[in-house]
């Protein structure tokens, strides 16, 4: 019983890893439309940050700390120059965008095997996350990674700090009325040019932090953002464009579907396993978890 | 208040407007008469900005606001509610108001002057807007336009397809609006209705004014001539 409730945990920090690079995208791919395939290297500029600030930065508990508004910044600066060299002219062009920005990913990869060389770097992880907290002691101990659970509660903390923003704040309002029409948010005075630069500050910043926690987790390298991205993208087709909500149950539900999985068959399975879920769930509800429901989308 | 000489505009290869001069003076209603597909409401689309004009410049308290982008034609006094009572479907009612009164000083006071105007929306301000009836929703879309304090209003068509309750309510606004000193463009197929807010009107044949006048005696009868053609 406690190996699936200590899977089940693998399986929610898989899922934590997961929603933290899906947010945002949930906001550039599932708010915007915009498919950009550079998201993956902005969580890869997220981890460097990481390693660049453990440099003069010894203490690793507050280089890591130090890390998640600088890497949010960094990324979320990158995102806008994007925004504002190149996908602002390709809006309404989505295979245009897709081919640009997968040429920017390729760029950014080179970039950090120039700079920080091909083989992967590794980072310290501070003293107060090396450990393990016990839930069940005994023969048949169940444990936590204290990693593990920060991830987790960043997350979550993420989940809150946007839907808030989304909701509650004025800058949340533009965000939403930009997605709904467009025109009718210029029309009414917005100015949908900047919310579009904002909202992909936003989504870029979080996969900046996706990128610090990625750090705890494993190596970093030039290709780690590519080897992640697309199970995002899976994350927020599944949970339902543009649904927060459907995000969060998504993210969670795949990654403890791979983690029980992985327990009772081998890693390769349960990855075949997963997809094959998925296909078959899209076939089912190709809209994804949640939808839209309005009596008028005008 | 508005002026516009020689406007040409079009979707694409498609040309819609054709050299189209009028004018909205300043305190008064001025409206723009045609049959579906006339270019009416390209007409209010390439005032505001949301779509490029060709040829041709419009002027807005004297000032050229040909090149400028549409919000910020809206933070100088124009103000638009398009045809088919639109809003944002997602947000609340309240939502839809204060999007629009964000970043003014005085953003309360706005929203709640908005709901004073229509007091029916009071009752439905948390619903979302896309669960509104359409009359509900063309009140909504009035209000909003109005929080900016507009000198100009950009009206399309308002009261096409709404219930027949609301339709004299609807009417009844605009014509209140016209009578406090604010200008409008109103578009409208209702000649009757049109003639009774406006004092000066235009009529709009496959995108080429083709009759114009003021309001009085044989107005009606020679717009109704001149749609006939």
């Amino acid at each position: 019983m406690t190996v699936y409730l200590s899977q089940s945990f693998t399986g929610i920090s898989i899922g934590a890893v997961l929603l933290l690079i899906a947010l945002g995208l949930s906001l550039t791919f599932g708010q915007m439309g915009v498919i950009n395939m550079a998201h993956g290297e902005f969580i890869m500029a997220g981890a460097y940050t990481v390693y660049m600030l453990q440099g003069p930065i010894s203490d690793a508990g507050v280089s890591l700390l130090l890390a998640l508004p600088v890497a949010f910044l960094v990324a979320g600066a990158m995102g806008a120059l994007l925004e504002w060299l190149l996908i602002r002219r390709l809006y309404a062009r989505p295979l245009d965008t897709l081919l640009v920005t997968w040429g920017v990913s390729l760029m950014l990869q080179q970039l950090a095997r120039d700079v920080f060389g091909a083989p992967n770097v590794h980072t310290s992880s501070p003293d107060w996350l090396s450990g393990r907290l016990t839930l069940i002691g005994g023969e048949d101990p169940l444990t936590l990674a204290y990693s593990r659970l920060f991830i987790l509660g960043l997350a979550v903390a993420a989940v809150a700090a946007l839907t808030l923003t989304l909701r509650r704040t004025p800058l949340g309002r533009r965000m939403r009325a930009v997605v709904q029409h467009r025109d009718l948010a210029e029309a009414s005075g917005i100015a949908t040019g900047r919310v579009d630069r904002l909202t992909f500050f936003l989504g870029s910043g979080l996969a900046g932090l996706a990128g610090v926690a990625l750090t705890l987790v494993g190596p970093i390298g030039p290709t780690m953002g590519t080897n992640i991205i697309i199970d995002a993208f899976l994350v927020i087709v599944v949970g339902g464009i543009g649904r927060l909500r459907g995000a969060v149950v998504a993210a969670f539900a795949l990654g403890v579907l791979q983690a029980v999985m992985e327990y009772s068959t081998t890693v390769s399975v349960a990855r075949v396993t997963v997809l094959i879920a998925i296909v078959a769930f899209l076939q089912w509800r190709p809209q994804g978890i949640h939808t839209l429901r309005t009596r008028s989308l005008a | 208040m508005l002026e516009i000489t020689g406007l040409t505009a079009g979707y694409g290869r498609t040309t819609v407007l054709h050299d189209v001069s009028l004018a909205v003076p300043g305190d008064g209603v001025a409206a723009v008469l045609g049959h579906n597909g006339a270019g009416k409401s390209t007409l209010l689309r390439a005032v505001l900005g949301l779509l490029r004009p060709r040829a041709g410049t419009v002027l807005f308290q004297g000032e050229d606001i040909t090149r400028l982008p549409a919000h910020r034609r809206v933070r100088r006094g124009l103000a638009y509610v398009p045809q088919g009572q639109q809003s944002f479907p997602q947000l609340t009612a309240l939502e839809n108001l204060r999007l629009v009164a964000d970043g003014r000083r005085d953003a309360r006071a706005a929203v709640d002057e908005a709901l004073d105007r229509f007091p029916a929306l009071r009752a439905v301000t948390a619903r979302r807007a896309g669960l509104l009836s359409g009359g509900q929703r063309q009140q909504l879309a009035i209000a909003r336009a109005l929080i900016t304090r507009p000198r100009l209003l950009l009206l399309d068509e308002p009261t096409e397809g709404i219930q027949p309750s609301v339709v004299a309510e609807i009417q009844e606004t605009v014509l209140g609006l016209g009578a406090s000193g604010l200008s409008v463009l109103l578009v409208e197929q209702h000649v009757a209705f049109a003639l009774r807010a406006a004092e000066r009107y235009y009529v709009l044949e496959a995108g080429r004014v083709t009759s114009s006048g003021s309001r009085g005696e044989g107005a009606e009868r020679a717009v109704r001539e001149a749609l006939s053609v």
